[in-house]
């Protein structure tokens, strides 16, 4: 299970993917810091209730990417498109109005206030003027267990005496409570142990089948594999490749990681570019 | 860096000094009393400071004092005590909401010093504004320093420490200029002669009034504490054990009864009759009681907890760190202002002598010693009652025992350590 890209348990009768719109889609963008460009001509789709993963080395452009869906930044090129429409994302405020949720991977979560209180913060339920407590117990129960997480003993536990696994699960519960359309994970397993790391990829599927777009950064090939339908491997700040899942294999995958091409190390068939750009 | 290897981390395991047991030391989370019992018992032995270890501390303090001296617990002694208490713990309440955000306000001594000033200039002549419009003033002012001091931190970044060093040395400074200008303040006092100002410390309820006060907080507090319980359980949401929810309500009873019945003892030395609950005690506990109410009912006191544990994910959640921070200091002003003037109206007058520096450490001492944290996003606004009172007493019964104030500070220094000790332990085995 945990290896098998399991293109079959796909929710039955979607359209195929040439067909739909993608909900979030990025043409030619480009970044530059100084004379240093992070990322050019950047063609990205991302459809809604597919996990997209971008994987790529160190340096490679994924965090610049991720920043600059996520509003941190604005591309110095290209354009975006929600849900067919170009949109200029100009800050994080603008990026969560739209319905991206980013988790970055220090979690951004309060060590000392309860579940509850971590999934509602900032967004806290009111009745009087007062916190509703009741309503949100009730909201953060229900979407737990929407996302099937049952380990938690109390959902009025700090979050600071939980798991590293159950921490992602809050922060990916907060998302879902926003109405997210795109989950951006950044790394969401790193430094997690087995059976933590498998909880987790289960909270993607979960939340891919309920319709949201997952974009999902890892170095981990194994957990890209188990759950991405789409990969896109970025090389030098360049797509070099988006290909489903199913169509990949973690020896290719790692090839055009590490030299943006396929084919063998006289490098090129593939090569989409060159690296003088 | 074989494959079949184990990662060499296990970052993903619960943190380890958490376990199933000690986690039911949290009222939610427990299902019997027992349990709650057996999770605070394994936190106390884990070295987390909860307010048990204060309270044995404070009983032993008190057993000490009361063998050395049986007029310790005398009822005269005793409302003594609470009136050398009560702006002790006005003063920790003001350094709370600093202190849960991690910060500190050294100004708060001296603001209040010059928030006293001004209500007694105004209330006595030639001025003889009436207690109210003289106090509002006072308070009104020393809030404004806070609000000062506040945008200073929040807009140009500096560190709380700093600026509110200065506040302590300029604040120190304005109240001196206050006085010197006053013509009427001679030899840098002024008197309290306002009736109202002057009764807050020294006049009491008539003993039929504070079992009155006393039943309708204990019905009050009962009557929420028993709704909340019965709403939470109807409605299938996670509930402290029933018998915690009666422990509580039953002791407040205790200790209301207790109270009412200590301070409606007559302690006249003369022929005249002195007895029930000094105003003061209203006052505090009705601070306590709105504070708390804030704190935890309110979205301004969740994002005040939220920035004390971690101000960047508050900042990503959307909340407005510098408004919600702003707004701390200016109620740490404003109650600072509710403490110099009744400790005013316990020294019987606003006077250059205002002891603005040692004050504001005992408001850092009270809340610390009480189990709020030096770090931020731990603590209650009751450990002010609880800390203030301990140093009150500390220096109430050395008082009794002729103990000079050289061997009072050296054994407020030993109580402050060891709280700041256990805060820090605690707070060291939370990181690990």
């Amino acid at each position: 299970m945990t290896t098998n890209p399991d293109v079959g348990a796909r929710p039955a009768g979607r359209v195929p993917t040439a067909e739909r719109t993608p909900l979030l889609s990025l043409q030619e963008i480009g970044k530059h810091f100084g004379a240093v460009q992070a990322l050019r001509d950047v063609n990205l789709d991302i459809y809604a209730g597919e996990v997209t993963a971008l994987v790529g080395d160190n340096g490679a452009g994924k965090s610049t990417a991720i920043k600059t869906i996520s509003g941190i930044w604005a591309p110095d090129a290209g354009r975006i498109f929600w849900e067919g429409h170009e949109v200029h994302i100009r800050g994080p405020r603008d990026a969560a109005a739209l319905g991206i949720a980013t988790m970055y991977q220090d979690l951004a979560l309060s060590d000392n206030l309860d579940i509850v209180a971590n999934m509602f913060l900032g967004r806290e339920r009111r009745r009087f003027g007062l916190l509703d407590e009741a309503a949100m117990e009730i909201a953060a129960r229900k979407t737990l267990a929407d996302l099937k997480v049952t380990t938690v003993r109390s959902i009025r536990q700090p979050v600071g005496s939980l798991s590293g696994g159950q921490r992602q699960a809050v922060a990916v519960a907060r998302a879902v409570l926003e109405d997210a359309k795109l989950v951006i994970m950044d790394e969401p397993t790193a430094a997690l142990g087995v059976s933590q790391t498998a909880m987790v990829l289960n909270l993607v599927r979960t939340l891919s089948a309920s319709g949201v777009a997952v974009l999902l950064i890892s170095h981990n090939l194994v957990d890209v594999f188990s759950v991405a339908d789409h990969i896109a491997v970025l090389y030098l700040g360049h797509v070099v490749k988006v290909s489903p899942a199913a169509e990949l294999d973690t020896q290719r995958a790692v090839e055009l990681i590490t030299t943006g091409a396929v084919g063998g190390a006289s490098g090129g068939n593939e090569r989409t570019t060159d690296g003088n750009g | 860096m074989a494959m079949g290897e184990a990662p060499p981390q296990a970052v993903d395991e619960v943190p380890a000094h958490v376990d199933e047991a000690s986690l039911a030391s949290n009222e939610y989370v427990a299902d019997t009393l027992g349990e709650w019992a057996r999770g605070q018992w394994l936190k106390i032995k884990s070295g987390d400071s909860g307010a048990l270890p204060v309270l044995v501390g404070f009983i032993v303090i008190i057993v000490i004092f009361q063998s050395q001296n049986s007029k310790f617990l005398s009822s005269v002694n005793l409302v003594n005590l609470i009136q050398q208490a009560g702006f002790l713990v006005i003063f920790g309440l003001a350094e709370i909401f600093i202190l849960l955000l991690g910060e500190i306000d050294l100004s708060i001594g001296y603001n209040a010093g010059v928030g006293a000033a001004i209500t007694a200039e105004l209330a006595a002549p030639p001025h003889n504004q009436s207690w109210l419009v003289a106090g509002l003033a006072g308070v009104g002012v020393c809030a404004f320093f806070g609000l000062v001091q506040g945008l200073i931190v929040t807009r140009l970044g500096l560190p709380a420490f700093i600026v509110t060093l200065a506040g302590y040395l300029g604040l120190q400074g304005v109240s001196l200029f206050l006085y010197n200008a006053d013509k009427h303040a001679v030899g840098g006092t002024i008197s309290i002669t306002n009736g109202v100002l002057n009764g807050i410390v020294y006049n009491s309820l008539s003993p039929a009034a504070g079992w009155i006060v006393m039943l309708a907080v204990v019905v009050l507090f009962g009557a929420v504490n028993i709704v909340g319980y019965r709403r939470r359980v109807a409605n299938g949401l996670a509930a402290p054990p029933f018998a915690l929810v009666l422990i509580k309500v039953g002791a407040l009873a205790v200790a209301g009864i207790v109270l009412v019945l200590i301070c409606n003892q007559n302690r006249s030395l003369g022929l005249t009759s002195l007895r029930g609950v000094p105003y003061v005690v209203v006052v505090v506990l009705a601070l306590v009681a709105i504070y708390t109410f804030v704190m935890d009912r309110t979205r301004f006191g969740r994002y005040v907890y939220a920035i004390g544990g971690s101000a960047e994910a508050a900042r990503r959640a959307g909340v407005k760190v510098n408004t919600i921070r702003l707004i701390c200091f200016v109620l740490a002003g404003f109650t600072a202002g509710i403490a110099g003037i009744v400790a005013a109206s316990f020294l019987g007058s606003a006077s250059s002598n205002f002891a603005g520096g040692t004050y504001v450490l005992y408001a850092v001492a009270a809340a610390v010693i009480g189990g709020t944290s030096l770090f931020g996003g731990r603590g209650r606004m009751v450990h002010a009652l609880i800390g203030g009172f301990i140093i009150a007493s500390i220096a109430n019964g050395m008082f009794l025992l002729g103990l000079s104030s050289a061997a009072q500070e050296m054994v407020n220094a030993i109580v402050l350590l060891a709280a700041v000790s256990i805060d820090a332990l605690a707070r060291r085995r939370a990181l690990r």
